[in-house]
């Protein structure tokens, strides 16, 4: 019974959530609500026993990606009645999106079934029941030996976003005077500092 | 009455919900009481210990050596007057704090004290701890933005890229000793360790540039930049006062023991004596765990009263250009280690 | 960058050298001064809180020449003066504001016959700014009870003047 419970607070606070991302007047404060949402899913995974799923959500999203969104959004001065111009023109088109965006789910998740290989592959490598082999184990079994080319290739596909971002960004200017660190470290204080006993008056 | 009473404890509500939550409760306030003067007491031992690092004495006149000055200092704070800036975001203000010692505490639920001594022993307690840890960040950014100050805000933004940036080294370190133990259970770890060795011999440059990632990753000295006196007036806190500023200096305090914590339970060998004899092994477990968490401590104590503040990009260079790379080599060093030389568990 | 250069910033040789001597200190005995109940040394010149003195005789120092009215930077000292009963010129009002006081010492350097002086007491903060509005009686009395150490101060410090 608790457990029903929780999943629907849960599960409300997450659709609460998510309403109040589009809702929310000021971009920080729908920033918050999503990673509010962000929270509860995992809250909502961890119900369902998926408690690695669950954990790499909270750091990747919660601790890592909502991070840099928020600072994005923090920085930015955003004139909310300039956004607003304009809404009731683009309502149609946004509907229309939306529209097909779910009748696309539906038509996805009504036709969904499940490859009788993903099936013959679970039999054939005699996957363990779910209490007996932690959902860790399990998962690290699948994307690292059925599933492995589609992991090495999802990879690939962050690894070239990186190197594109940073394509992108990284330019090298001439003129601008850097310092190094290694060589300022690498200078021994025995070869670059001499102590010198003055006599008074005398002078070096 | 005594079939009242009966009837009342084997009632199934009582058996089943409220017994229970009774004893959840217990054992949380039996964690957090103890966390809670631990963190007391050390900013005493922070004043004390860098006092003495620079030739002074620290506070001896409240009480005996001191020792009822954190006393005093909560008094104090509590009687000050909480004082909401009129240009913040009231809620957000307010929830900040409140949200930084909050997630110091329940961190605490899955490190072990003991054999057994852990509230919930999940299967995935380092991810839990390192999530907890990551969400810190939270804290201190809503509280630089709700403030609605320069200070506070640069100080957030600071904050936010510091801890995501050594997050990542710290998490390349906790995946070297996952290699070897083959779980995610903080116990497991720490019985993998009684079987073998304490981790901090032979993964010990790993422990350097932990303990350095969690020197970043609780704002501390040399990477306090966040909270940079010097040029930020205190940083994200600049506008909090009385019991606000309060829990974030609780908060900060209470991250820094779950760090030592951390640290003590993944390198250190947890609850485990130095050495399995006699004397030593007859100490019970959660004395070895508290000390060697107050070993690390002292640690950052001492860092603080040797090091100068980093800039902040020479920080950034330290995470992301040194830290980074070593700790990815070494994880494919330790993993091969591990394969070859036969040491994964299980 | 030689192979010695490359090991020692491996192996933080230097700031573990900063460690161990911030340890060393911490076990070296402490500078500090317990102060409420230890007190360092005090310079016969030390400049502190002001007082009018007497002669032996118990006659008041002071001939009221505001010399020391004159001098004063802070125009902290206010006197009027009147011939006393006996014909002697004498003060009728003598007062220091020492909020206002930078305690520079002018008005012990200008007087005559050495009756303002800065004494070695520094202890006498006040709950309200009016108890720091001294008057004569203040200053007559402050001299009553640190003549003792004020006289002693002169006597080392004369050799210099």
């Amino acid at each position: 019974m608790i457990q029903t419970l929780v999943f629907y607070m849960f599960a409300i606070i997450t659709i609460a959530c998510g309403f109040m991302v589009i809702t929310a007047r000021n971009p920080v404060h729908s920033v918050l609500f999503l990673i509010l949402a962000f929270f509860n899913a995992a809250g909502l995974f961890l119900l369902q026993g998926a408690e690695f799923i669950s954990m790499i959500l909270v750091i990747v999203y919660v601790g890592a990606v909502a991070v840099l969104f928020l600072f994005v959004v923090m920085m930015l001065d955003v004139n909310l009645n300039e956004m607003r111009r304009g809404f009731v023109k683009y309502l149609p088109i946004g509907l229309a999106v939306g529209a097909v965006l779910l009748v696309e789910l539906f038509t996805i998740f009504t036709a969904w079934v499940v490859e009788p290989a993903v099936i013959s592959v679970n039999a054939a490598t005699a996957t363990p029941a779910a209490s007996e082999v932690h959902n860790t184990e399990a998962l690290g079994n699948l994307i690292y030996t059925h599933y492995v080319y589609l992991f090495m290739g999802s990879g690939m596909v962050l690894l070239l976003a990186m190197v594109g971002a940073i394509v992108l960004t990284l330019r090298s200017r001439d003129g601008v005077k850097k310092q190094r660190i290694m060589d300022q470290i690498a200078r021994p204080a025995s070869e670059e500092v001499e102590l010198v006993k003055v006599s008074s008056g005398g002078g070096i | 009455m005594a079939d009242f009473l009966a009837g009342l404890i084997n009632a199934v509500w009582w058996q089943d919900y409220a017994a229970p939550l009774l004893a959840i409760v217990i054992y949380c306030l039996l964690i957090t009481v103890p966390i809670l003067l631990s963190v007391a007491y050390l900013t005493l031992a922070e004043r004390k210990v860098i006092g003495w690092m620079q030739y002074r004495k620290g506070p001896n006149v409240v009480g005996p050596f001191g020792l009822l000055q954190p006393l005093a200092d909560g008094l104090k704070l509590f009687l000050k007057e909480t004082i909401i800036p009129s240009g913040s975001n009231r809620a957000l203000f307010v929830i900040a704090p409140a949200l930084t010692f909050i997630l110091a505490l329940i961190a605490w639920a899955v490190i072990p004290f003991g054999e057994g001594m852990v509230l919930a022993d999940i299967n995935v307690g380092i991810l839990y701890l390192f999530a907890i840890s990551s969400l810190g960040v939270y804290g201190i950014v809503i509280a630089g933005w709700a403030s609605n100050s320069k200070y506070a805000f640069l100080g957030a933004l600071r904050s936010a890229a510091q801890m995501v940036s050594y997050e990542v080294s710290m998490g390349l370190v906790i995946v070297t000793v996952l290699i070897f133990t083959n779980s995610l259970n903080l116990s497991d770890i720490v019985r993998y360790q009684q079987e073998n060795m304490w981790f901090v011999i032979p993964l010990l440059p790993m422990f350097v540039v932990f303990y350095i990632s969690i020197l970043a990753e609780t704002n501390r000295a040399p990477f306090d930049l966040p909270e940079a006196e010097a040029e930020l007036v205190s940083g994200y806190n600049v506008e909090y006062s009385s019991m606000t500023f309060a829990l974030f200096f609780l908060g900060e305090y209470a991250n820094m023991i779950l760090m030592s914590g951390m640290a003590t339970t993944l390198f250190l060998g947890g609850w485990l004596p130095p050495f399995d004899i006699a004397p030593l092994n007859m100490i019970p477990g959660p004395i070895w765990f508290a000390l060697k968490t107050a070993l690390m401590l002292f640690g950052f104590l001492w860092v603080r009263a040797t090091f100068p503040r980093y800039r902040y990009d020479q920080l950034m260079r330290l995470g992301w250009k040194v830290f980074l790379p070593f700790t990815l080599l070494c994880v494919f060093l330790y993993a091969g280690i591990a394969v070859y030389g036969g040491f994964l568990a299980g | 960058m030689s192979f010695d250069q490359v090991a020692r910033s491996f192996l933080l040789t230097e700031l573990l050298q900063g460690m161990a001597l911030t340890l060393k200190a911490m076990f070296r005995p402490k500078h500090t001064i317990n102060y409420p109940y230890e007190k360092g040394p005090l310079s016969p010149r030390f400049r502190g809180e002001h007082a009018l003195r007497r002669y032996a005789n118990g006659e008041e120092r002071c001939i009221a020449c505001k010399l020391c009215e004159a001098i004063c930077p802070a125009q902290a000292i206010t006197i009027e003066a009147e011939p006393r009963e006996d014909g002697s010129r004498r003060t009728t009002r003598y007062d220091i504001d020492m909020t206002k006081c930078i305690y520079c010492g002018f008005c012990q350097e200008a007087c005559p016959v050495d009756a303002v002086v800065e004494g070695p007491n520094f202890e006498f903060a006040t709950e309200t700014r009016e108890e720091l509005f001294y008057n004569k009686d203040k200053l007559l009395a402050n001299g009553d009870r640190w003549e003792f150490e004020i006289a002693k101060n002169i006597e080392l410090d004369a050799p210099y003047r």
